[in-house]
């Protein structure tokens, strides 16, 4: 048993250093971007334009990772990429998680009328395809950052609604939440210093996540050219870009690709090790 | 006379971990009927266990051999190990409510090792379930072999398992405490089937128990088991006249007598479970020397 | 009787479900800012032919009155005319969604496969290197989602060592003799092996890409499913009667894990329909997805409302028949 739940640990830790790392390291080169990156990410030079990167003979110098059909720099461009997807993450992530956790909370803990509504409404959410839904709402909304982290908010709160409700209606059939009803607590009170603490670490997994999908919201949405101007560096327009060049030049799409492909990863990754370090029972 | 098992100096001990059985040995003859008593955690179910190779993935075998038919079980290949076991011994599990496959009817899971594993024809090994259902006697026995666990009764099901055991016709079968998870009234008639049925087959019968009561109905010989050792070796009738160590004095003793059912209750002696302690302790130690 | 009452209670909540999916489409589409009947007039045309078109296409009543005359029209089969490819809709609609359902069925196959294939390995060599090794990768193949897949893919087997189609349904030089748009079936049953080969090309990478994130979560769930399982009395019995250990988990084990794993595969089933979008797109195939993306760039709202109806018509038809096939393959609801 011991040796078991070690490993768990072990496992844990390791995982937690790794995503940690890398979303530590975005986050740097996202702040830093004007001065990491190596050359402006909108310049054009159509003269050289499909470079490829450094370790090919037709590299040139300065462009690492080559350059795309118009000439523009695509390190730097992943770089200020992960500004874009950095600040969808970080606002829309939390933001989700707030409105469907609160809808869920009161859903799972008053149920009730409150849960028949919120229930109905996931059920009606669940039923439409999330990707059509979002670019749907993204030509309602216009293009933009603001629209998108918007799409993603009203499209999404239904992930947190679900698991916070479920075990809010858990945590609610325990014995301690009894115990507080009893000791005279509100029922706000009950919900907000008794059963919020137990749903944390769940919600917390399960933000972590949500900041990863948001990143991918974010590239499918610039991938059908609906996301930011079609100029501006965004991982989703790169890719869109090398999937039509991916015969001439397969690193316009292989790069982002692989920085989109970390951090989705590293997002949930760090979630999941987040929640074995938190969780009472493994620990 | 060979016996048909014959255990030698098995030790069985949780992995990287302290023993659970210490260098127990133990034969069973053809047609015997052999007790295995002790109180919980004394490793009595773990010598059941061991031989049909079945025990927990945290428990292995560091010593020791296990001999069927004269064969070291333990030296076989796995497959052939579980084959061996499958057409030579049987268990009677202690709870008829999780023993039966939920999903599949009673029939096949009665037919089914003398299909699968002594290659019968399907439409014998219906007609021997069907006998054997009948000798176990649930009325309607056709019906019985369509139906589903959960349909009948936890009797009916210890019945069906009881029958199961039976239908290859094994040399030995366990029964591990067959009738603990049972109702009282139903206790008295699983124990009575149990006697029977091994009187018709003549099948040699270790039996797992905690109760010494039934050891008495049931048993011929019996082996007393504490803290993973077999600390006495004897047939009932002597156990109950004399037994030889004072532990199983102290264990006769806190036993309640049908006569006097309150009266000559005594528990186990302090001197008496420090006495054995000790003696197992410094089987203990001489092991972990003997290993290092 | 408890079988019936189920069936009707799930029915009367589906239809809640669709009737609300109706609503919200509909009247997202009519806040859409573009104007779809600009798009469609030549420069130059006067405000008389805007509001001509706009009567034709019912756009000048009130949101309310247009829902109720499109409603009707949909209870009657008629989902109205797209404004952009100027056919029915129902018509577009039924001729793209056999090859969305042909590429998610092919993805529910693989995910299956693979999935079980994880879970029952894992179980078989469950403590070892094995089963940390199929742990780790359900992990990551669970992590990442289907269009991040799809673009690895292209990468690995469209440029790194080009062994598939990336793009297409059908190679275009391809004669189709068919009648129905199920063109995997259809080849199948007419012989055609040529074609089911050109098709299955096409569709493996939009599958597989699919199919990944489906198959960890049945190998993880599955798993967990299958371990517990095995150690419950039944199958410590079926050990003693002489089955090896592989008999053991697919006569024992799978049957009863399943059960559980069933619900959690209907849910994730219907996520799976809602990447085929973007993943038809990825790979320009000629699903439903795909002309759903051209419909809303367009701003063709009878479109866009046939087509999300559609969807949620199939992701609530699938949460349904997972359900009642749960009640039925339990014994214990069957014959209660």
């Amino acid at each position: 048993m011991l040796d078991g739940r070690g490993a768990i640990r072990r496992r844990a830790g390791a995982r937690l250093w790794l995503s940690g790392g890398w979303l530590l390291l975005l986050v740097t080169v996202a702040l830093f971007a004007p001065l990491v990156a190596p050359q402006d990410p909108l310049a054009q030079d159509l003269m050289s334009g499909r470079l490829p990167p450094f370790w090919s003979a037709q590299a040139e110098p300065g462009f690492w990772l080559g350059t795309d059909s118009l000439g523009r720099d695509v390190l730097s461009r992943v770089i200020w990429g992960a500004r874009v997807a950095l600040t969808v993450a970080c606002i829309a992530g939390p933001l989700t998680a707030l409105i469907g956790g609160a809808l869920g909370l009161i859903a799972g803990f008053y149920r009730g009328w409150a849960d028949r509504i919120i229930s109905r409404l996931v059920d009606i959410w669940m039923a439409f395809p999330p990707v059509l839904f979002s670019i749907l709402l993204i030509a309602v909304l216009g293009t933009g950052l603001t629209s998108i982290i918007l799409a993603i908010v009203v499209i999404d709160w239904t992930r947190f609604a679900r698991v916070v409700r479920a075990e809010a209606m858990n945590q609610g059939a325990m014995d301690y939440v009894a115990a507080a009803q009893v000791a005279g607590f509100s029922r706000l009170r009950t919900m907000t210093a008794e059963i919020l603490p137990n749903v944390l670490p769940t919600l917390v997994a399960l933000l972590s996540l949500e900041m990863g999908i948001a990143v991918i919201v974010e590239a499918i949405l610039s991938f059908v050219n609906l996301s930011l101007s079609t100029d501006a560096p965004t991982w989703g327009g790169m890719i869109a870009e090398g999937r039509t060049s991916i015969h001439q030049a397969w690193w316009v799409l292989a790069f982002p690709l692989v920085a989109l492909f970390l951090t989705v990863l590293s997002f949930s990754q760090f979630g999941e090790g987040l929640k074995d370090r938190f969780d009472p029972v493994l620990r | 006379m060979s016996a048909l098992l014959d255990i030698r100096n098995l030790s069985v001990a949780l992995k990287g971990g302290p023993r659970l059985l210490r260098s127990v040995s133990l034969s069973v003859a053809a047609g015997e009927v052999r007790g295995l008593v002790g109180e919980s955690g004394a490793g009595k179910s773990m010598i059941g266990k061991a031989l049909l190779g079945i025990l927990p993935r945290s428990v292995e075998v560091v010593e020791g051999q296990i001999l069927l038919d004269g064969d070291d079980l333990l030296g076989l290949p796995p497959a052939e190990r579980r084959r061996r076991i499958g057409q030579r011994a049987a268990l009677i599990p202690q709870d008829p409510l999780t023993a039966l496959n939920p999903a599949h009817r009673v029939g096949p899971q009665i037919t089914d090792r003398l299909v699968d594993i002594l290659g019968w024809p399907r439409a014998r090994a219906e007609a021997r379930a069907l006998d054997l259902l009948a000798e176990v006697h649930i009325p309607d026995p056709g019906r019985v072999m369509k139906s589903y666990p959960h349909e009948l009764s936890g009797g009916m099901r210890q019945r069906i398992l009881i029958a199961s055991a039976f239908a290859a016709e094994p040399a030995l079968i366990v029964a591990d405490e067959p009738t603990t998870a049972l109702d009282v009234t139903v206790q008295k008639q699983i124990l009575r089937l149990i006697a029977e049925m091994q009187a018709r087959h003549h099948t040699a019968l270790l039996f797992v128990t905690h109760d010494l009561g039934v050891v008495s109905k049931v048993c011929q010989t019996l082996s007393v088991l504490y803290a993973g050792k077999v600390v006495e070796e004897t047939t009932v009738r002597d156990f109950f006249r004399a037994p030889g160590h004072p532990y199983s004095a102290a264990l006769l003793a806190a036993t309640p007598k049908y006569t006097d059912p309150d009266g000559s209750l005594t528990p186990v002696p302090e001197a008496v479970i420090a006495a054995v302690r000790a003696e197992v302790e410094a089987a203990e130690t001489e092991w972990q020397h003997g290993r290092r | 009787m408890l079988f019936l009452q189920r069936l009707l209670w799930r029915l009367a909540t589906t239809a809640v479900t669709l009737f609300g999916v109706a609503v919200i489409v509909f009247t997202v589409v009519r806040v859409v800012p573009g104007n779809p009947i600009a798009m469609m007039l030549p420069p130059g045309a006067t405000d008389a032919d805007v509001a001509r078109l706009k009567a034709l296409y019912g756009l000048d009543r009130s949101i309310p009155q247009q829902f109720l005359i499109w409603g009707w029209g949909v209870l009657h089969g008629d989902f109205g005319t797209s404004i952009s490819l100027r056919q029915p809709v129902l018509g577009l609609v039924l001729g793209r969604l056999p090859a969305t359902l042909e590429l998610a069925t092919m993805a529910l196959v693989m995910a299956v496969l693979m999935g079980g294939a994880a879970a029952l390995t894992a179980t078989r060599h469950r403590g070892t290197r094995v089963e940390a090794g199929i742990d780790v990768t359900n992990g990551v193949a669970l992590s990442i989602p289907d269009f991040l897949w799809g673009l690895l893919l292209i990468i690995i087997f469209g440029v790194l060592m080009p062994v598939f189609d990336i793009s297409g349904r059908v190679s275009p030089d391809l004669k189709l003799p068919f009648t129905t748009q199920f063109y995997l079936v259809e080849s199948i049953l007419r012989l055609r092996f040529d074609i089911t080969a050109d098709l299955l090309g096409h569709m493996f990478m939009p599958a597989l890409a699919l199919a990944i994130p489906l198959a960890a979560i049945i190998g993880q769930v599955l798993k967990q499913s299958l371990k517990e399982t095995m150690e419950l009395d039944y199958v410590t019995l079926a050990r003693t009667k002489g089955y090896g250990e592989t008999r053991v988990i697919l006569r024992e084990a799978l049957r009863n894990a399943i059960l559980p794993t069933l619900t959690l595969v209907g849910v994730q089933f219907t996520f799976l329909i809602g990447g085929t979008v973007i993943v038809e797109r990825l790979f320009s195939y000629e699903g439903l997805g795909n002309m759903a993306i051209d419909a809303v760039i367009n701003r063709d709202l009878p479109l866009i409302q046939g087509i999300v109806l559609c969807f949620a018509l199939i992701f609530t038809g699938v949460n349904l028949v997972v359900d009642l096939t749960y009640a039925a393959l339990n014994p214990r609801l069957r014959h209660a």
